[in-house]
């Protein structure tokens, strides 16, 4: 499974390379989407599902999926909560500073290996940033997927991501663009509820189906096993799962989940691999 | 397998003169503070003449052997770990500039280091290290480069400790791989060392000292000092099915029992001669125009290493240590094809709690042979 | 034109129930249609009625005078609204509002407590029903209350 590009390992992997910020646009109110530009004209190349170590100088560095469209040419694009003091100078980099960058790291969503099927995609909040990659890399050559399906859980209308992607994607890639909130105020006429919710009425047939989960853990364990008991055989239900990283190259320890590195053998990862780790207290 | 010689005393004082001149930094064990540590050497007079070592579950004392053994102890408290794998490494500098910030790799290690005396476990350790460490997709080429220009002389144990156990984790007590030359060192009749060359630059060095072949009653002493290591081991540890063992008793109650005595205090890690883990810190000074990002040695049983955004993921001592001992002897196989114990037993020695590795091994045996006949 | 029982066999609530069951619940049953905005019931009537949704889309609200009103959940085509008709003292708790046009089968909460009351066994395959939407919702109901997507605290 070809699910990976990396470039070639530089001398030193620990350095980040400079990028500036070309553009800042604010998604919600504590969630920015940064489109960054190399100072040395390399661009970076990657595959949908894999992450970057973003570096806030003097500050420190961030894991952060990207979430821009692998088949167009353009700035590296990542989207950023502010949780914590590294993301906080990250969704505050005014457009001209310089942001340093290592990476791409870990294993992608390997959308190629799910052509000749139907695809679910189930995106809980933030979840539906390193999904967004997926999606671009099927609408790229949609004629080679079956049915495709993005369920798409948010806190609440306010709280859509993407809204302008999200419309362009049902109108024009013939993709079922189905979303759900937490809660809303009376003039929300979509659907209030859970993401699993909308499982029993999406239209795919789970034995010949890929489905690929991002969101919170509890979320994405409550998708999975749903969609398990729909009949989505487990090695083909991918999770994106996420640790504390330090270095994002498989030598730092921290983002060990049992045997695996989520760094080098994921973030992605079946969940034939996942499902006895998932269920243990702590792990 | 290179022919046996026989190193006399003033041969091994040679040795380190040569090793000098060569240009090395020369290390071994020596006694400071009352424990046997690793550290510069000057010459034969600085190894620890005479001093034995009393090692159980919490317990160090260093002891008058009451003879001339120059390695007559078991492990020292450090390992060879901190010498190739430094407990704080300057990464890059950075520096502000009008538009972003330029990096500036740090220096490459500058003096390559002799070691003297390294244990057969340790030695073992360090292998497990290279692995980890610089045979995977990113190694880490600081400690390649220092691997490289490194010489190794390595020591059968003659007296392992109350808490060794090398010899059930297949490491020990006589060294069979990985060094530039090894010593095993007879008392009776005359104090000396069988020496044998690992590498071509050993079989030079020991060619440059004259020595003599050892006599196959030379061979034979060696062999029965090995035999008798065995049989006095302080400690052993049931290997078969252990992966198994662990990933199946990760629910187990037992866990939450280890808790109640263990401190997290970081010991274990700390002396442990395979643990690699670090963190990464990027260091500002005051103008915010400087950033320094150095690799720090970290350990599992912190509550920080298991940040993620504002809580933690392993929050409980039990679940830590039962991430520690599951990695160390289960996942560890599955990750780089071999254990990450070596039984050198720092872990059992230098718990103030007096958690024993191997004992709680065997009581994940009992708790899962009850789990099967409940 | 369809009659009741051939309605509710469309709902997944009566799927696994007896012909002979939705028969006898049918009999307290009639259809209901509703515009968008039309209110199906209000938080703090009495709860007389237990709707099942043909088609349209329910949204399940509660009105707080500081902050305005809150849609909790929506109910869709097939699924079940209220079941305060089942607890005493009989009150809803919530507001349910149309936001499509809605067409409904209602059912008259005494009437089917009162033939459950009569007969214990369709009482007993009723509330087995009953039992599942309500796990069902309490799950969802504390999945959304975690606010997963909300910031780490």
């Amino acid at each position: 499974m070809t699910a990976t590009r990396t470039a070639p390992p530089p001398a030193d992997p620990m350095l980040p390379r400079p990028f500036r910020v070309t553009r800042s646009h604010l998604d919600t109110d504590d969630t920015v989407t940064l489109s960054l530009e190399p100072l040395d004209g390399e661009p970076l190349d990657f595959a949908a599902g894999q992450f970057t170590m973003l570096h806030a100088f003097g500050i420190g560095e961030v894991p952060i999926s990207i979430s821009g469209d692998p088949t167009w040419p353009g700035p590296l694009t990542h989207t950023i909560r502010d949780v914590g003091s590294v993301t906080h100078a990250l969704v505050t980099a005014q457009v001209g500073e310089v942001v340093g960058v290592r990476g791409p790291y870990g294993t992608g969503w390997a959308t190629d290996a799910a052509a000749g099927g139907d695809v679910l995609l189930a995106a809980g909040g933030i979840g539906l940033a390193p999904l967004r990659p997926a999606l671009w890399e099927i609408a790229d050559r949609r004629e080679d997927f079956g049915r495709v399906v993005l369920l798409y859980g948010a806190r609440s209308p306010a709280d859509v991501l993407f809204a302008h992607d999200l419309g362009r994607w049902a109108d024009e890639h013939a993709i079922d663009v189905e979303i759900t909130v937490d809660y809303a105020p009376p003039t929300w006429r979509g659907r209030v509820g859970p993401v699993t919710k909308l499982i029993s009425r999406a239209g795919f047939d789970p034995p010949n189906t890929t489905a690929l989960i991002c969101g919170p853990e509890v979320m994405m364990t409550l998708t999975a096993n749903a969609l398990r008991g729909r009949g989505v055989p487990t090695d083909r239900l991918r999770l994106s799962m996420e640790r504390n990283m330090k270095c994002g190259v498989g030598l730092c320890g921290h983002c060990q989940l049992r045997e695996f590195f989520l760094c080098v053998d994921g973030p992605v990862l079946s969940y034939d691999r996942l499902a006895p780790l998932m269920d243990v207290w702590e792990f | 397998m290179a022919e046996a010689s026989i190193l006399e005393l003033h041969g091994l004082q040679d040795l380190l003169q040569i090793l000098r001149s060569r240009g090395y930094r020369v290390m071994g064990p020596t006694v400071r503070d009352g424990v046997i540590t690793v550290s510069d050497i000057a010459n034969i007079d600085d190894l620890p003449r005479g001093v034995g070592d009393d090692q159980d579950a919490g317990h160090y004392r260093l002891r008058d052997r009451g003879d001339d053994a120059l390695f007559g102890f078991a492990a020292p408290m450090q390992s060879a770990k901190s010498v190739f794998f430094p407990a704080d490494e300057l990464l890059w500098r950075g520096r502000r500039e009008s538009e972003g910030f330029s990096t500036e790799p740090a220096e490459a290690p500058s003096e390559p280091v002799a070691l003297i005396g390294v244990r057969s476990c340790d030695l073992a350790a360090v292998g497990v290290q290279d692995v980890v460490l610089s045979s995977r997709g990113f190694p880490d080429s600081r400690y390649v480069a220092r691997r490289e220009d490194a010489f190794v002389v390595a020591t059968t144990c003659a007296d392992p400790a109350g808490t060794c156990f090398c010899a059930s984790m297949g490491t020990g007590p006589k060294p069979s791989a990985g060094y530039d030359i090894a010593l095993t060192e007879l008392l009776e009749p005359e104090h000396r060392f069988v020496a044998e060359a690992g590498s071509q630059a050993g079989a030079d060095i020991l060619a440059q000292l004259g020595t003599e072949p050892a006599t196959s009653e030379d061979t034979s002493a060696t062999e029965q000092l090995v035999t008798d290591a065995v049989a006095s081991m302080g400690r052993i540890m049931r290997t078969d099915d252990l992966r198994n063992l662990l990933y199946s008793q990760a629910q187990s109650r037992h866990w939450d029992e280890v808790a109640s005595r263990c401190l997290a205090c970081q010991n274990c890690t700390m002396v442990c001669p395979t643990c690699f883990c670090t963190s990464v810190e990027d260091v500002s000074d005051l103008s915010g125009d400087l950033d320094e990002r150095h690799r720090v040695w970290d350990s599992c049983f912190s509550q920080e290493y298991s940040r993620l955004h504002t809580n933690f993921v392993r929050d409980s001592t039990a679940s830590r240590y039962r991430q520690w001992i599951t990695h160390k002897l289960a996942a560890w196989t599955d990750q780089f094809g071999m254990s990450g114990c070596v039984g050198c037993g720092r872990c059992v020695t230098w718990c103030p709690a007096a958690i024993d590795i191997t004992a709680e091994v065997a009581a994940l045996r009992n708790s899962a042979d009850q789990d099967r006949e409940g | 034109m369809r009659t009741i029982p051939e309605l509710l066999t469309d709902s997944p609530f009566f799927h696994g129930l007896d012909k002979a069951v939705i028969d006898l619940v049918a009999g307290c049953a009639t259809t209901a249609r509703f515009d968008a905005g039309d209110m199906l019931f209000r938080a703090g009537q009495s709860a007389d009625t237990f709707f099942v949704i043909r088609h349209g889309r329910v949204a399940v609200e509660l009105r707080n005078p500081s902050r305005g009103t809150i849609t909790l959940d929506t109910v869709h085509d097939g699924e079940v609204a209220g079941w305060s008709w089942l607890i005493p003292p009989y009150l809803w708790m919530f507001d349910a509002r149309a936001i499509e046009p809605t067409s409904a089968v209602a059912f008259d909460g005494a009437c089917l407590r009162g033939k459950c009351d009569r007969d214990p066994a369709l009482g007993y395959a009723l509330m087995r029903q009953v039992s599942q939407v309500m796990y069902e919702r309490l799950q969802a109901a504390r999945v959304q209350m975690l606010d997963l997507y909300g910031a780490p605290t």
